[in-house]
């Protein structure tokens, strides 16, 4: 037994090298070569300044843009580090409500964010993922039912006609990878970049 | 459910099959030390590293001296993670100036890493340093996945030799399986994740202004050359603290396919292997079929519990499923697939919180885990839990027609089936033993988040999970208690260690037996009857052992949904 302990420090120690260092960094040397700006995070810049990634989503409340879904990341209470409080869109801290079927508190948000939006936009059906917090809190997309829904409040607030807000929904559609993988979507912060270009600001 | 849905459920089905064969023909190969197309590259490297171990790759160890050096191997491990854990503050990579952490979270977690499970009480993002990240946790990704395999190899030669004394040489196994399986498939792996939007940096995390002017800290890192060998070796810790849900450790639809192909197709694999070693291949395609049965049933009550949404939404008259806690780019049906696909394999990666699916459609994933995860399961570890419930299977034939049982030529006799049954025992014990102690005390009961049933749930779905090293959680539970980081290790510590020792005792007794030819009296084991009667055996001892604690979760959770009760 003990003529393995030699092979076991010392394989150990190879392996850990290989895989722990040698691995990690060269791949970061070479996906940094090839693909700079996914290794980098998808970064958007506008005006020389970085205004979020492509992938993450961010938290939108003022009337003119699309809103994305609602998020349940934390952040550490400023006052008492043990707790923490509701920071939607966290991107140093992701995570879901974890809140099951049977979660009265579900229950109660999910109603309550029914209803300010129907009283928003009476004529269409309220899109489930815009009442529903996503696994990550930080999902870039809605599904375009939940983009559809929200384009007479933005047109409204922007002075735009409906169609026009429409049609850049549309075009800021994804369908399925060829057309079988994943389910269509709108990302967001595309959508509302697009917004804003259309408008001039 | 959608055809859209279910066509996209068997094309997955149809390229693990497709994928099974070629894989295991390679495998096989790099397991009796035969040149492969990358030894020209790799050997050097392997022989560098007997040499600097002094190991003699042509001596083979008794099965004894094999789990001993690979036991001691993980104290190595251990050692290494923990120190770096509790280090990370004033070693390089750390440029989000984590502080060290804490010692009962570096406890549970290097468990953790070393058994396989990846439980996540910590917050990657929030918590690890880049280096706690690459040297703690992609490298035992690597290493425990490794061991994992060797092992199943090491039980498959018990098989397949012959009246002979070894199983294989552990030092040259986990080597060859690191070097020519596992990284090179991950190198490649890691430039589609990265060409797919996955981060690969060393900088900083990102500070944005949104359209809004709000301020967003962006966290990135090495995370694809994580996530690469995360998912190859079902390890599924998450580089991120929502783990395959985060749009950086899972940016599109394609790169969600490929994760959940990822996850299976070294277990599936290894029946290819199998068969290839104990010479009959159909006898790996039977043992794929049982794993397959049992997959489809469990992927259809999830899909349909999850696309029929629950009593709370469905009453508001939202439709399209229960989207609480999935992300818009899977929707239901990739959100489905992928849980049952990580619990049937002992991943435990998530691209959506299980916390948050309906009743029904979470208790799969404990079913799936409570099972044992022999639905291919995690790499190597499923394999060879699924060859002790086929030990038990043979046994039950053989009751029933009165004559010793036999499995691929190997008498399967008393000490085998004593051995087989200590290591499925011990599962329950560990699963339902410590839930039992922690629904009573106080402080263990404060970490729910939900109450109810639910929250019996997300106790019951923490022990199940470690003890089956998983790592997949119902995350609403505040695991990053003393009492949790304890008795979580302990869990995750049994059920890794005292199921090999078993599986490796009957490869040792199965080693030394002669080599039986078929006769007319022998059951064949690569027929449907065979792969019925190990599935009705997993389905009535997994039945048996967990029904009551089913019927107090999930079960009574579902009726008290269908009537409308919240809590």
């Amino acid at each position: 037994m003990l003529r393995e302990i030699r092979p076991a420090i010392f394989v150990l120690v190879a392996l850990t090298l290989i895989t722990g260092l040698i691995y990690p960094l060269a791949m970061t040397g070479i996906a940094g070569a090839l693909f700079p700006a996914q290794a980098a995070g998808s970064l958007v810049t506008r005006n020389g300044q970085v205004i979020g990634s492509s992938l993450i989503g961010q938290e939108f409340k003022d009337d003119k843009y699309f809103h994305g879904r609602p998020s349940a990341t934390t952040a550490p209470d400023p006052n008492d580090s043990t707790k923490t409080v509701s920071a939607p869109y966290n991107a140093a801290n992701s995570g879901g409500s974890n809140l099951g079927p049977t979660s009265k508190a579900l229950a109660d948000r999910v109603k309550d964010d029914v209803e300010k939006l129907k009283a928003q936009n009476p004529s269409q059906a309220v899109p489930v993922d815009l009442v529903t917090t996503s696994a990550s809190g930080l999902d870039p997309d809605i599904s375009p039912e939940a983009a559809l829904f929200q384009v007479p409040r933005v047109a409204k607030a922007r002075n735009l006609p409906e169609d026009k807000v429409r049609a850049l929904v549309t075009q800021n559609t994804e369908g399925r990878l060829i057309g079988l993988l994943g389910e269509p979507r709108v990302n967001v912060l595309a959508l509302n970049l697009a917004l804003d270009t259309a408008t001039g600001k | 459910m959608t055809a859209i849905g279910w066509i996209q459920i068997l094309l997955y089905c149809a390229i693990i099959v497709a994928l099974t064969k070629p894989l295991g023909w390679y495998m096989t190969r790099v397991f009796s030390g035969e040149r492969t197309f990358l030894s020209p590259v790799l050997r050097p490297v392997e022989s560098a590293i007997y040499w600097a171990g002094g190991v003699d790759e042509r001596r083979e160890q008794h099965w004894l001296t094999y789990t001993v050096a690979m036991l001691l191997f993980h104290v190595g491990g251990f050692l290494i993670i923990y120190g770096v854990m509790r280090l990370q503050a004033i070693l390089p990579f750390n440029p989000a100036g984590q502080s060290a952490v804490a010692e009962d979270l570096s406890f549970n977690t290097a468990i953790s890493f070393i058994t396989n499970t990846n439980w996540q009480n910590y917050g990657g993002e929030s918590t690890l340093s880049y280096l706690t990240q690459m040297v703690g946790l992609t490298h035992q990704n690597f290493l425990s996945a490794a061991t994992g395999i060797v092992l199943a190899i090491a039980l498959i030669r018990g098989f397949a030799r012959a009246s002979a004394r070894t199983v294989g040489n552990f030092w040259v196994d986990i080597t060859r399986c690191t070097l020519y399986v596992l990284l090179p498939i991950c190198v490649v792996y890691t430039l589609f994740l990265v060409w797919q939007g996955m981060p690969q940096t060393l900088g900083d995390y990102v500070e944005a202004t949104t359209l809004e002017g709000a301020k967003q800290t962006i966290a990135v890192g090495p995370v694809a050359s994580q996530v690469a060998i995360k998912m190859l070796g079902t390890n599924g810790g998450g580089f991120f603290n929502a783990n395959a849900a985060h749009p950086f450790e899972n940016p599109t639809a394609l790169s969600n396919f490929v994760q959940m192909i990822s996850i299976f197709v070294l277990g599936a694999a290894l029946t290819n292997v199998f068969g290839r070693m104990v010479g009959n291949q159909r006898q790996g395609w039977a043992i794929l079929a049982v794993m397959g049965v049992l997959f489809l049933a469990g992927v259809f009550v999830t899909y349909w519990a999850e696309a029929s949404g629950t009593t709370t939404l469905n009453a508001l008259g939202l439709t399209g499923g229960n989207m609480e806690g999935k992300e818009v780019r899977f929707g239901i049906v990739a959100s489905s697939l992928f849980a049952v696909i990580t619990t049937a394999a002992s991943c435990g990666a998530v691209n959506a919180m299980h916390d948050s699916f309906t009743a029904l459609g979470g208790m799969i994933p404990l079913i799936n885990i409570e099972l044992g995860e022999i639905i291919v399961g995690g790499v190597g570890s499923g394999m060879y839990g699924m060859l002790l419930f086929v030990v038990l299977a043979i046994f039950v034939a053989g009751l029933m027609v009165g004559r010793t049982p036999e499995y691929v030529g190997k008498k399967i006799e008393a000490r085998e089936v004593k051995m087989a049954m200590l290591a499925i025992l011990i599962l329950p014990l560990m699963m339902l033993g410590w839930t039992a102690v922690a629904v009573v005390l106080p402080s263990a009961v404060a970490s729910m988040a939900n109450a109810g049933p639910h929250g019996f749930t997300e106790v019951l779905y923490a022990y199940t999970s470690a003890t089956g090293n998983n790592g997949s959680a119902f995350a609403g539970l505040s695991g990053n208690t003393f009492f949790y980081n304890l008795t979580l290790a302990s869990a995750m510590f049994v059920g890794r260690f005292l199921m090999i020792v078993p599986a490796m005792a009957i490869a040792g007794s199965l080693v030394q037996k002669k080599s039986i030819p078929p006769s007319m009296g022998t059951f064949p084991t690569t027929g449907s009857l065979f792969v019925g009667l190990v599935v009705g055996v997993i389905l009535i001892v997994g039945g048996l052992t967990f029904f009551p604690a089913l019927a107090l979760g999930p079960i009574v959770e579902h009726l008290a949904m269908i009537s409308g009760a919240t809590f």
